[in-house]
C-alpha cells in the first residue's frame, strides 16, 4: 500500500484503526472464506446445470446472514470459547486447587491428582454430544435401518459415551505426555478388529459418528482446553502436546458404537434362536 | 404474527440449545467444584452470546440459501449419468464447504499462532499467515479429494472398510516421517473438518447418490462420506508438514 505514505497522517492512522479492528478484519476475511463455496454453488447451477437460481433474493439474504453469523461467531469465539477452555484448564490444573495448601515444590505430581480435570472435560464432551443435532438426525436413520434393534437414544448414549471416554483419554495424555500417535494407531487397530466383527451395516454409520460428534462449538473449546493444559502442566508443550483431544474424540465413538451395535445384534439373533427353539420343540 | 416470531426465534432457541451444555457444565464446575471469581465474566457473557447470535444468523442463512441449493443440486447431479461432472462437483463441494468451515478458521489460526510463538516458523510477518493459508487450502483439499473416493466408492460399491483400513494403513506409514510439532493438528484436523456447513452438504450428495443407482441401500451406501472426509485431512496434513521441514 505505498500510495498510503503520501497521504494525510490522520488518514493513514484511521485506515490502520479499521483494518486492524476485530470486526472489520473478521468480516473481510469470512468474505474470502465463503467466497469459493458460493461461486461453486452458483457457478454449477447456471453453468453447468443451466438453471435459474430460484428464489434468488431469499438466497442472496440468506448469504449477509450467514457472513453477519460467521463474524459474530468467530469474534465471540475469540472472547469466549478459547479464553474460556484455557481458563479452565489453568483453574482445574492450579496446584492450589489440586493439592491444597500442602503444596510446595517437593510436592510429587501424579497423573491421577488431576481427577476433576478429567470428570470435567469427560462432563462437557459427553452433555454436548448428546444435545448435537447432527447425532440426533444420524441416530433416527439409524434405527430405521436396524428394523429396530439399534435405538437413537441407545445410540447416542454409545456415541457420547465414546466422545468423552476419548476426551478423557487425551487429557490423561497431555497429562502423562505419551506420544499421541501411540495411542490414535493402537486405537486403529483396535478399530479395524471390530470391524471384521461387526454387522455389516452399521459400519459405514458407525466410521460416520466420529465425525459428527465434532461440532463448531465443542471443536473450540475442547481445543483450547487442550491447548491450556499443555501450557500449564509442566514439561509439556502446547505446540508439541496441545492438540490431540479432537482426534480422540473422533476415534472412540466408533469403538463404542461398533461395540453396541453387535451387543443389539447378538441380543438379537439370541432371541430369535431362543423363539426358534420354542418352535422347533413346540 | 405469532408465527412468524416463533419463526424468528426457533433458530435462535436451536443454537441456545448448542451451547447451553457447555455453559451448564461450566457454571456447575465454576460454582460448586472451583468456587473462585471467574476473570473477564462481562468479556465472556459478552462473547458467548456473540457465539449464539452468530450460530443462529449462519444457520437461518444456510437454510435460506446455500442448503436447499447445495442439496438440489447434489441430487442434480447425481440423476444427470456424468461421471466426470459429478466427479467435479464433489472435488468442488468437499473443498468449498471446508474452506468456509468456522471451526477450521479458527483452530488454523491457533496452530499458526502457537507455531510462530514456538519459533517453529522461522521470521516475517507473513509466514504466519501463509503457514495458517496453506494448512487450511490442504485440508480443504483433502476433503474434496475424500467426497471425490467416497463418490467413486458409491458408484463402484467398494465396502467402505477397506478405503479407511487403507487411510489407517497410510497414517502409520506417514506418522514417523511428519515432523513433531505437525502430527497433534494433523490428527485433529480429521474431525475439525466435518462440521456446521460440511456434513449436511456432504451427505445430502452422499444419499441422493446412492438413492439413485439400482440395487444401492441409500443409507448403508450414503454413510461413510464423512467418515473419509475425517481421515483425509490427517494424511494430507502430515504430508504438509514433511514438505514445509
Amino acid at each position: 500500500m505505498e500510495f498510503y505514505y503520501h497521504d494525510d497522517k490522520s488518514e493513514q492512522l484511521m485506515w490502520q484503526a479499521l483494518t486492524q479492528s476485530l470486526f472489520v478484519n473478521k468480516l473481510l476475511a469470512t468474505v474470502i472464506n465463503v467466497l469459493p463455496i458460493v461461486t461453486i454453488i452458483i457457478g454449477f447451477q447456471v453453468v453447468v446445470l443451466r438453471r435459474r437460481i430460484p428464489n434468488l433474493k431469499r438466497v442472496l439474504l440468506g448469504f449477509v446472514y450467514v457472513l453477519l453469523g460467521l463474524v459474530c461467531f468467530l469474534v465471540g469465539l475469540e472472547k469466549a470459547l478459547f479464553p474460556l477452555g484455557e481458563l479452565m484448564a489453568k483453574q482445574l490444573t492450579d496446584p492450589q486447587f489440586v493439592f491444597g495448601n500442602g503444596f510446595n515444590a517437593a510436592t510429587v505430581r501424579h497423573w491421577y491428582d488431576y481427577s476433576w480435570l478429567y470428570i470435567f472435560s469427560a462432563a462437557l464432551v459427553f452433555a454436548t454430544t448428546i444435545a448435537e443435532p447432527a447425532l440426533m438426525a444420524v441416530a433416527m436413520k439409524a434405527a430405521d435401518i436396524s428394523g429396530g434393534a439399534i435405538q437413537p437414544t441407545a445410540l447416542r448414549i454409545a456415541v457420547a459415551i465414546g466422545a468423552a471416554l476419548g476426551v478423557t483419554l487425551g487429557t490423561i495424555r497431555i497429562v502423562t505426555g505419551i506420544p499421541l500417535h501411540y495411542l490414535i494407531i493402537a486405537g486403529y487397530i483396535v478399530v479395524v478388529i471390530q470391524t471384521l466383527f461387526a454387522p455389516r451395516t452399521i459400519i459405514p454409520l458407525a466410521y460416520d459418528t466420529g465425525g459428527v460428534t465434532t461440532s463448531t462449538v465443542t471443536v473450540p473449546i475442547v481445543t483450547a482446553l487442550g491447548i491450556g493444559l499443555a501450557g500449564v502442566i509442566p514439561g509439556r508443550s502446547p505446540l508439541l502436546d496441545g492438540f490431540g483431544l479432537i482426534s480422540f474424540c473422533v476415534l472412540m465413538p466408533m469403538m463404542t458404537v461398533m461395540g453396541y451395535a453387535q451387543l443389539s445384534h447378538w441380543r438379537v439373533r439370541r432371541k430369535a434362536k431362543r423363539t426358534g427353539d420354542l418352535h422347533s420343540g413346540g | 404474527m405469532k408465527a412468524t416470531i416463533i419463526k424468528l426465534l426457533y433458530p435462535f432457541y436451536q443454537s441456545l440449545r448448542d451451547i447451553l451444555p457447555i455453559v451448564a457444565v461450566i457454571a456447575f464446575f465454576q460454582l460448586f467444584i472451583l468456587r473462585q471469581p471467574l476473570p473477564d465474566i462481562v468479556e465472556i457473557v459478552v462473547g458467548a452470546l456473540l457465539v449464539v447470535i452468530g450460530l443462529t444468523l449462519f444457520l437461518r442463512g444456510l437454510e435460506m440459501g446455500l442448503f436447499p441449493l447445495g442439496e438440489n443440486m447434489a441430487y442434480a447431479f447425481a440423476r444427470k449419468g456424468s461421471v466426470f461432472w459429478l466427479l467435479l462437483f464433489a472435488f468442488a463441494l468437499g473443498f468449498g464447504t471446508t474452506v468456509a468451515e468456522p471451526a477450521l478458521t479458527a483452530i488454523a489460526e491457533k496452530a499458526g499462532e502457537l507455531a510462530a510463538k514456538a519459533g517453529a516458523l522461522g521470521d516475517g510477518e507473513f509466514v504466519q499467515r501463509d503457514y495458517v493459508l496453506g494448512l487450511r487450502i490442504t485440508v480443504a483439499v483433502a476433503v474434496g479429494f475424500a467426497i471425490v473416493l467416497g463418490v467413486l466408492r458409491i458408484l463402484k460399491g467398494w465396502p467402505i472398510q477397506w478405503l479407511i483400513i487403507g487411510g489407517y494403513v497410510a497414517v502409520m506409514i506417514l506418522t514417523p516421517f511428519a515432523p513433531a510439532q505437525i502430527i497433534g493438528i494433523a490428527y485433529d484436523s480429521g474431525g475439525v473438518t466435518t462440521s456446521t456447513i460440511t456434513v449436511p452438504l456432504i451427505t445430502a450428495l452422499g444419499v441422493g447418490l446412492a438413492s439413485s443407482i439400482r440395487n444401492r441401500n441409500p443409507i448403508v451406501d450414503g454413510f461413510g462420506l464423512i467418515a473419509l472426509a475425517s481421515l483425509t485431512p490427517v494424511l494430507f496434513v502430515m504430508g504438509y508438514g514433511i514438505l514445509l521441514s
